[in-house]
């Protein structure tokens, strides 16, 4: 008998569930096992993937991101390391300059080296600007294989040995399944390209750390993961009120928080060491990091200050300072509530919430958010799956929706549709048993009907943007249509979140008065 | 539940339709453009110049009723973009558009196979028929053939599957004329029509003479209506000579370019192996002037020692090769034993037949998978047997952006098969728990294990040490390793196969 669909907004799914027994078989040898069989067939889909076009790929002069990691990898091998974030004769900044941390230049620099031994024309100095060829291409689409294989499938593991201790073997292989075969990950760094599943894979590492109670490893690991990419701030305040909730539980407070001090700067020295022989060699790479020049918002990116735009025009009313400070306030609003309530009542679950809290907060307000960003609050969400799977659902929608004008400029349309069946297939092929929570937006009246409707409007912008030429007027109209719609959702959904998180120490409160009772 | 099923058995589908839509921007032999010029070629021309046509040297050599099934497509391709079905203008195109499209056509042809082992698995417990589901619809093989090298032979194997389908139903008629058409699709099938002869024969139109006789009349009018709406046209155009010469172009060689790994690599090897040790003996053998991929030239022959190997030869020997199963099949003849009997005429077919393609592998092993799930034994030669003749297929991408892909498929199907059979396989009591280790009774044997093992060394030498040593010289020399390695499996699987006929 199949089992009947208790899904929590009421939207029923359109296909019936296979019962839960059905992928027994494939996950009877236990979590490891199981969790290799799904990462071969991840690779599979990466290296499927990869043999699409890349960000950029023949449009001189300019080119895309592709090409700014070619140059990246180009510089780092050619010159010394002091001089990879210096403006000079051999490195022009304005093409391609580093805008990363210094563990992405020495990433770079190893890949760049495996590239030179393979194929030298695509890392000589000068000459290999543009540099297109087949076995390019392929050694640094192997470059992010190689990556994600060695950095995020181990952290991912980490994570989902420390996470499920006591469940369903089946419900841990369509986890497993669901942070593996991240749609957004995918395409963004074997189709756009671009190196994400070293930093995430990082944070799972920190993530999973934080789990199972090292908070030493936790503090190397995200810093790591901060000097890979800067956009791991994101989660930087729920690690940050976690650890502090932790520590202020602790005997020795102060000693706690020393430990985890030392952690941190010890890491950052190692890392940084090139750059910390003068106060002038550190500013020069944070202001790299930091390009404020560019403003509050690029393109259209589904968040609160690119949307509101529409009606408010942020650019003309305000300096770039005063946006830079507004922008911090609303962000560390937004992340406040969340923040305060780890430091009162740090828990593991809380955590997870208010990691997705975090980065969803910096994606809708922080300085040059891109939509590719989404990336951080979508993994969080990825590790939380099991916990708010139908919400979890509509947010791999709109996410990948947010990157929907991207793709195509890219020419990835039919990765795009591809990921989107698979996720659809993986969900359905299992839909976890979730507990009724006592708040659910399905209590709203017109909530239903409303997501209803806006599935249906994303389904026509999707043919509209791909069939119809927008009027000569406003040529990006349909851009900002997109934009309006995942807003919208994204904002249902932090609410959603942020709500949850909040409930959790009452929840925690009463289950305590109730055993007490009894 | 039956709707379950369906819907299951169609979730299998969607995911494979999944990795073939992102498989379509890979490598694509030259049967692609083979498959374009057939489209070309039925849609510009009137049908009595489709099998005499020479625009291109990719002519028509599958049976009419492809040409039909090419001429049918052709009209969808008019539609997407004239230029794909245009004769002169089309000619090696290979603009998005087609290739889109011709990668399409496959992924949807494929729905015959799935309908196929719909059928199959219709009476099969819930395990099995998922096992049986993932080692057809994902077979490693077939997506490699079909979507990467670009064939219809998903389509094909579909129409073989509904047949035998049938056939264990016990509804003969339709069976016999659902293999009628596959041979009108593609002559290669005809391997297995001395199984389908002997096993009708005895098994539909054995019941006494008057209802005997009228089946075999039944059945023979069907064979003959099927060949009829094949044939006919240019039967009564007068060019079946030309179509015959088309369809069996004996000027080709004994063996590929590529060495199916078969019976003849033993037999070459053997003769080679002769002629060096009697020279250096002292006799004075010559060195051939023919070789063994190009055609019969004259009355040389590529053999140094051992007799020349004719069409006739090749022809004989599987003939013979197949005749325990069908004395077999003449005495007993079971449903339930037919996909068996299928499945080894076709290896027979693979191992002795004339200038056989390593994709000849896939007709064996489809079918072999209905039958993998039926007890240990078939499960663990079929473990072998599948990933052997995957292996063998590696050959066909030998472009490195394909190389992960491939192997990845094949570390994947094998991950998958060892799962599903010791999940199939397992202790009854330890099912139960949820927790605890299952011990399982399948078990690879030792040979088997240091045999697989042997399978990645010599991936290993002939990818990565062969180029590293010894650069572009004897350029042959990994790929005879792979053939010859690959028979060995193959001779193992046959004479396996015969046994457990025989036995």
């Amino acid at each position: 008998m199949p089992k009947k669909n208790h899904s929590g907004d009421g939207t029923a799914a359109p296909l019936p569930v296979p019962p839960i027994d059905t992928w027994w078989w494939l996950s009877h040898k236990g979590t490891t096992t199981s969790f290799l069989c799904i990462s071969l067939f991840a690779l599979l889909i990466r290296s499927a993937v990869s043999m699409f076009p890349y960000s950029g790929a023949g449009t001189p002069p300019k080119f895309g991101d592709f090409e700014a990691q070619r140059h990246w990898m180009e510089i780092t091998t050619n010159l010394p390391a002091i001089d990879w974030y210096r403006n000079g004769t051999n490195n022009d900044l304005t093409y391609w300059g580093l805008d990363y941390p210094p563990l992405t230049a020495y990433q770079s620099y190893i890949h760049g080296l495996l590239l030179r031994f393979f194929n030298p024309d695509s890392v000589s100095l000068f000459s290999s600007r543009g540099h297109e060829s087949y076995i390019g291409k392929l050694l640094m689409r192997w470059t992010v294989l190689s990556s994600d294989a060695l950095i995020f499938f181990p952290a991912a593991l980490f994570f989902v040995l420390v996470y499920h201790r006591n469940r369903a073997k089946s419900q841990v292989a369509w986890h497993i399944a669901i942070i593996l075969l991240n749609p957004c990950l995918i395409l963004i760094d074997h189709g756009h390209f671009q190196y994400n599943c070293i930093s995430l894979g990082l944070t799972v590492g920190a993530i999973a750390a934080v789990l199972c109670g090292s908070e030493v490893l936790t503090c190397v690991f995200f810093t790591l993961a901060l000097s890979h990419k800067q956009m791991s701030a994101y989660f930087a305040p729920a690690f940050f009120s976690h650890l502090l909730g932790k520590c202020l539980r602790r005997k020795n407070p102060i000693l706690s928080l020393l430990k985890l001090g030392i952690a941190v700067i010890v890491t950052f020295v190692i890392v940084w060491w090139p750059y910390l022989h003068s106060v002038d060699d550190f500013l020069m790479v944070l202001s790299r990091l930091a390009p404020f020049e560019r403003g509050i918002y690029e393109d259209y990116v589904a968040n609160f200050w690119c949307t509101t735009s529409i009606l408010i025009k942020w650019k003309k009313l305000f300096t770039t300072p005063s946006l830079k400070f507004m922008s911090l306030a609303a962000t560390v609003l937004a992340s406040l509530p969340s923040m305060v309530h780890q430091i009162f009542s740090p828990s593991n679950e809380g955590f997870l919430y208010g990691l997705l809290n975090s980065s969803m907060a910096f994606y809708l307000f922080s300085f040059q958010v891109h939509e590719k960003s989404i990336l951080m609050p979508f993994l969080a969400a990825t590790l939380l799956a099991l916990k708010i799977p139908d919400h979890f659902n509509h947010l791999t929608y709109y996410a990948l929706f947010s990157m929907f004008p991207l793709l195509c400029r890219d020419n990835l349309l039919l990765p795009y549709l591809t990921l989107h069946l698979l996720f659809t297939l993986i969900y359905h092929s299992q839909l976890p048993k979730t507990k009724a929570s006592s708040f659910s937006f399905t209590n709203f009246p017109g909530y239903v009907f409303l997501l209803r409707t806006h599935f249906v409007i994303s389904l026509v912008l999707h043919v509209v943007y791909l069939t119809i030429q927008p009027p000569q007027k406003y040529p990006f109209l349909f851009d900002a249509l997109i934009m309006i719609l995942c807003f919208s959702y994204f904002v249902m959904f932090a609410i959603y979140t942020n709500y949850t998180q909040w409930n959790f120490s009452s929840h925690f409160r009463s289950a305590d008065k109730e055993k007490k009772q009894i | 539940m039956d709707g379950d099923r369906r819907h299951l058995l169609l979730w299998f589908f969607a995911a494979a339709t999944a990795v073939k839509l992102l498989l379509i921007p890979s490598y694509r032999s030259t049967d692609f453009e083979v498959h374009r010029n057939w489209l070309a070629i039925t849609h510009s021309l009137p049908l009595s110049e489709w099998y005499f046509d020479e625009t291109s040297q990719w002519t028509l050599d599958y049976p009419p009723f492809f040409a039909y099934f090419e001429r049918f497509l052709s009209f969808f391709a008019r539609l997407l973009d004239p230029k794909i079905v245009d004769l002169h203008k089309g000619l090696d195109y290979s603009a998005d558009s087609v290739v889109y499209f011709q990668r399409i056509t496959v992924i949807f042809s494929d729905l015959c196979l799935l309908l196929g082992v719909y059928r199959l698995t219709r009476k099969v417990e819930t395990l099995k028929r998922n096992l049986i589901c993932v080692l057809v619809v994902w077979s490693p093989g077939l997506l490699m053939v079909d979507h990467v090298h670009f064939q219809y032979n998903g389509f094909l194997l579909g129409w073989l599957l509904l047949s035998v389908s049938f056939l264990q139903d016990g509804r003969d008629l339709i069976g016999g004329f659902l293999f009628a058409v596959v041979l009108c699709f593609k002559h290669l099938f005809a391997v297995a029509a001395p199984v389908y002869f002997v096993y009708l024969l005895r098994h539909y139109c054995w019941a006494g003479l008057a209802t005997g006789l009228r089946r075999l009349v039944a059945l023979g009018s069907v064979v003959v209506a099927v060949f009829a709406a094949a044939f006919g046209p240019f039967i009564y155009n007068g060019q079946i000579q030309q179509v015959i010469s088309r369809m069996f172009p004996f000027g080709r060689g004994l063996c590929h370019a590529y060495w199916a790994p078969n019976f003849w690599v033993f037999y070459i090897m053997l003769d080679k192996g002769l002629a060096f040790t009697l020279r250096k003996l002292g006799f004075d053998v010559q060195v051939p002037s023919a070789s063994f991929t190009g055609g019969l030239v004259g009355d040389s022959s590529p053999f140094a020692v051992l007799p020349q190997i004719t069409p006739l030869t090749t022809f004989v020997m599987v003939l013979l090769a197949i005749t325990p199963c069908l004395i077999k099949a003449w005495k007993k003849p079971q449903p339930g034993l037919v996909a068996r009997w299928i499945a080894y005429a076709y290896t027979c077919g693979f191992l002795f037949g004339w200038h056989v393609h390593e994709k000849a592998s896939l007709h064996f092993t489809i079918p072999l998978a209905i039958v993998a799930v039926q007890s240990l034994e078939d499960a663990k030669h079929y473990f072998l047997v599948s990933i052997v003749s995957c292996y063998s297929l590696f050959p066909l991408l030998y472009e490195p952006q394909e190389y992960p892909i491939k192997v990845l498929l094949l570390l994947l199907h094998s991950m998958v098969m060892w799962l599903g059979f010791t999940a199939l396989y397992s202790d009854e009591k330890a099912l139960k728990k949820e927790g605890g280790e299952i011990k399982s009774k399948f078990e690879m044997g030792c040979i088997e294990k240091g045999y697989l093992i042997g399978l990645v060394l010599v991936e290993i030498v002939s990818q990565f040490l062969h180029p590293y040593f010894l650069g572009d010289r004897y350029a042959f020399m990994p790929l005879m390793l792979i053939s010859t390695y690959c028979a060995v499996g193959i001779m193992y699987s046959w004479i396996w196969q015969l046994l457990k006929i025989l036995t």
